[in-house]
């Protein structure tokens, strides 16, 4: 006969493997406890300057590559206007493109350090105005899907763990691995022709009201929630195998109560790692899914800048994200050591 | 083959008076896991009683249902459990038919469980505070503002120094003697009429492992009674009035603890019984006969194989060792000499500084003070090119072969990989299969992987990896720890039996007294990073000279058997 089941963790093998600190080690004396706030704001300095080299290696490696790209700025500029070798002087006057590169590199620099994301060349407006218009909208948009990603997910994710309701968890997550691999503007596709077209419960395009931004939304929250679900299940099976599950539960608490105050913070670990993941997803598939339902939107101008060799636009939708993701990457960091006291030490 | 239940044993008891009711009834309980299409019966047809303010243990090894049966007590033997019994009386209420909604009133609060090594047990996110306050919250004890009032008394109960400050700690930050403490303290937040206690000290120092059954009694003279499960019968004659003894699911043998300790009548129990390494055993085998448990007493157990030890011939030597982490000096002036052929034990407590010193032997680290010399050789502060050709010559086994071994190398190859480079292919598989002959295997492991195996079966291929280069000393770092008694009666049988063959040196690095009288012949003793008494191992232990060695010596829970 093998070892009984239940006994897993509970007897001998197992539960020693890990060597235990000295002695002298696990003690935290009082006066270091009281040291903590002081000792966590470190961290996050390291981390804001981590976050400012990576805006600048961006913002580099963007004009970089805009430089090697063929055909001129002064094109770009003159577009399909009047054309003469006038109007290219006063051009390349007005935007200083006869200085050398290296101090139009800095200049650009110096006005990006501080605010100024220069003018487009399509539009002749400032791009702070151009990309401000635009932004509302996609984070109007971006908001709702993480939102109700995310949500949709614990639930998939709480309701399922576990033994219990085996059929029902069968179901979750074949709809998750359905969600996971279609690309979004098939989602996107058939909720309109199903929603808007057959049964007009939804406007077809724009951005008017909250019922514009249902569909939307929905597209693009679902692959969301197909693999953030599928995370945190594994995460919540794994923390319920743990020993101070039963130990929880020999405490007399409700199973709900042993999810979601012990088992969810666990799983929420290796779902905080895809913090990042997630923002590339709401901003990749912001572009597609205004264009699917023909929203306005920071995906509409980027489109536009970028098959207009738009430089500043584009230069400012690059650092944009850039940002984004220092944010998001940051705000994940910090998360980790909010769920995870353990972590706080070093 | 259930003992058929014996009702003179509740009269025995000596605190059960017959006109208050048991606190828990078991009669023919059967606990049957079903997995797909498979049955695995865990418990078949067990009858006991815990009356009020008793202590009963069931003893048992990791197979035996006992873990099952604690867990099935509180309703908890988990998904696919099939629980079947003619009385299952609890606080004197039928609980056969409970729902999980009557399970969570009597959870906590009629009945606490206290589970092995705190570190997992109590929710490593989750201050120490929250989680005994959980009990309180659940069952509506107490008032909210009044929660953290109440964890701390309880924390006070359980002799937790600063309890204000440790409520607000997390298990990581607390030694594990303190994590346990504070583990009990959340079982019996919600007074609770029975405790039922899973090896509660299993992974825990000798002296804090006595502090921790001090505790137990506390709480069982405070009128709580008990349950205590657990391998090892030395901690169980500590504490218990009346002893089960479990195996395979059936109650193989019962009765007064003193009684069952002095004659047992069972050849399972005796074999358990003479299983225990200890001075007694010294010289003798431990290990009874699979097929044939026919037991005997320790003293007409088989002779160990004579060996020789060379006392000019010195292995390894090591020179006022020093090493520090930061301020802290982990090892200080240690000095050992290890002879050809010897087995010199290094006994501590986690923390005392062993494992750093096993390191620095091992020329893993490199001492800040002292010097190693091996095979008459530099070995600390050389570069590792110089170490390399003498490596072979010594070897470690650790306490946790399974991750010591590539999880996706078959057996065959995690031993040859040990052998000498210049054995051709032809011969490897027939050398390996020599070895895992020695060590008692057969030759149908040699395609499996090391998760396949059970505990004993892992640590022998580890101890056939460490015997493949042929080496003059193996560090054996709590090599037995991690085994149930009589698996490691067979380990220890088998390192006795090698190094008689092969004149191998050992260095026995253990917190477990026992193991190292039964098997050293030399002691050293280390406390805070020194070496506080060394010398033969029958004079250290029967006349210690230093107070930490008395203390380690007193709090060794030893069976005192007829």
């Amino acid at each position: 006969m093998g070892r009984d089941p239940a006994d897993g963790r509970g007897d001998r093998d197992g539960t020693r493997l890990r060597p235990e600190p000295p002695a002298r080690l696990r003690r935290v004396p009082r006066n270091r406890l009281r040291r903590v706030p002081g000792t966590r704001l470190r961290p996050v300095l390291r981390r804001l300057g981590t976050g400012a080299v990576v805006l600048w290696a961006a913002a580099t490696a963007a004009y970089l590559a805009l430089l090697a790209a063929p055909g001129d700025t002064v094109d770009s500029i003159v577009g399909d206007g009047a054309d003469s070798p006038q109007i290219r002087a006063q051009v390349v006057a007005e935007w200083g493109l006869d200085r050398p590169e290296v101090v139009q590199y800095l200049d650009y620099l110096w006005r990006l350090a501080h605010g100024d994301l220069g003018r487009s060349y399509l539009l002749q407006r400032p791009v702070a105005e151009v990309v401000g218009d635009q932004l509302l909208p996609t984070l109007k948009l971006a908001l709702a899907a993480a939102v109700l990603g995310v949500a949709l997910a614990l639930l998939a994710s709480a309701g399922t763990a576990g033994s219990r309701r085996p059929w029902l968890r069968r179901v979750t997550s074949t709809t998750e691995l359905v969600l996971v691999s279609t690309p979004p503007f098939l989602i996107g596709i058939v909720l309109l022709s199903l929603l808007s077209f057959r049964f007009g419960l939804f406007p077809v395009a724009g951005d008017r009201g909250f019922a514009a931004l249902v569909l939307p939304a929905v597209t693009l929250a679902l692959p969301i929630a197909g693999l953030l679900g599928q995370v945190l299940r594994d995460g919540l099976d794994r923390a319920l195998d743990e020993p101070f599950v039963v130990t929880a539960r020999s405490r007399g608490l409700h199973e709900r109560a042993v999810l979601v105050r012990h088992a969810l913070r666990h799983a929420l670990l290796p779902a905080v790692t895809l913090a990042g993941w997630l923002f590339g997803v709401l901003l990749g598939g912001s572009v597609i899914v205004e264009q699917v339902f023909g929203r306005p939107g920071l995906g509409q101008v980027t489109l536009t800048a970028v098959t207009g060799k738009d430089m500043p636009v584009v230069l400012a939708v690059v650092v944009l994200s850039a940002a984004g993701y220092v944010l998001v990457s940051t705000a994940a960091d910090l998360a980790y050591l909010l769920i995870d006291p353990r972590l706080r030490r070093s | 083959m259930t003992a058929p239940f014996d009702p003179s044993d509740r009269l025995a008891a000596p605190s059960t008076s017959p006109a208050r009711p048991p606190v828990l009834a078991v009669e023919d309980l059967h606990v049957t896991f079903r997995t797909g299409r498979r049955e695995v019966p865990a418990v078949r047809g067990i009858s006991f009683e815990v009356g009020p303010g008793e202590c009963l243990a069931i003893v048992g090894e990791s197979g035996s249902g006992k873990s099952v049966t604690a867990r099935t007590l509180v309703g908890l033997a988990g998904p696919g459990a099939e629980v079947r019994a003619e009385r299952l009386d609890l606080a004197g209420a039928d609980v056969r038919r409970y729902r999980d909604r009557d399970w969570r009133r009597v959870r906590g609060r009629l009945a606490g469980l206290v589970l092995q090594d705190a570190l997992v047990s109590l929710d490593p996110l989750r201050t120490v505070g929250a989680e005994i306050g959980e009990v309180l919250r659940t069952h509506g004890m107490v008032r909210a503002g009044e929660r953290a009032g109440r964890t701390e008394y309880l924390l006070e109960q359980v002799h937790v120094p600063e309890p204000a400050l440790r409520a607000r700690q997390y298990p990581h930050q607390l030694s594990g003697g303190l994590r346990q403490r504070a583990l009990i303290a959340s079982a019996i937040a919600g007074e609770p009429g029975l405790l039922i206690a899973d090896e509660p000290t299993t992974a825990l120092d000798v002296t804090v492992q006595a502090q921790i059954l001090r505790l137990l009694a506390e709480r069982r003279a405070a009128g709580t009674s008990l349950l205590l499960i657990s391998h090892d019968l030395a901690v169980v004659a500590q504490l218990a009035d009346r002893v089960l003894v479990m195996r395979d699911g059936e109650i193989v043998e019962r009765g007064r603890t003193d009684r069952l300790l002095r004659a047992p009548e069972h050849p399972y129990t005796r074999g358990l019984l003479a299983a225990v390494p200890s001075a007694r055993s010294r010289g003798r085998r431990l290990a009874t006969e699979v097929r044939d448990r026919t037991g005997g007493s320790p003293a007409l157990r088989a002779e160990l194989p004579a060996r020789t030890v060379a006392p000019t011939g010195t292995v390894l030597e090591a020179t006022g060792l020093h090493k520090r982490y930061g301020s802290r000096e982990v090892v200080r002036d240690v000095s050992l000499r290890i002879a050809r052929g010897e087995t010199v034990g290094l006994v501590g407590e986690s923390g005392s500084g062993k494992t750093t010193v096993a390191q620095l032997l091992f020329g893993l680290l490199d001492p800040d003070a002292g010097t190693v010399r091996f095979a008459d050789r530099p070995w600390s502060r050389v570069p590792e090119r110089a170490r390399r050709p003498l490596r072979r010559r010594l070897q470690l086994i650790s306490q946790d072969p399974l991750g010591s071994f590539d999880p996706r190398y078959g057996v065959g190859r995690i031993v040859g990989e040990a052998l000498d480079p210049a054995v051709d292919r032809a011969d490897r598989r027939d050398r390996v299969v020599a070895l895992l002959d020695r060590v008692g295997l057969g030759a149908d492991l040699l395609d499996r992987h090391p998760r396949q195996l059970s505990g004993g079966q892992r640590q022998r291929v580890a101890i056939a990896r460490a015997l493949a280069p042929r080496p003059d000393l193996i560090v054996c770092d709590e090599p037995v720890s991690a085994l149930d008694v009589s698996v490691q009666a067979q380990v220890l049988d088998l390192l006795a039996d090698i190094r008689a063959a092969d004149g191998t040196a050992l260095l026995f690095i253990s917190h477990d007294l026992g193991v190292v009288h039964h098997l050293s012949d030399r002691v050293l003793v280390m406390h805070d990073g020194a070496v506080v008494e060394q010398g033969p191992v029958g004079d250290v232990f029967s006349y210690p000279r230093h107070p930490h060695t008395r203390a380690l010596l007193d709090a060794l829970p030893t069976l005192v058997t007829g």
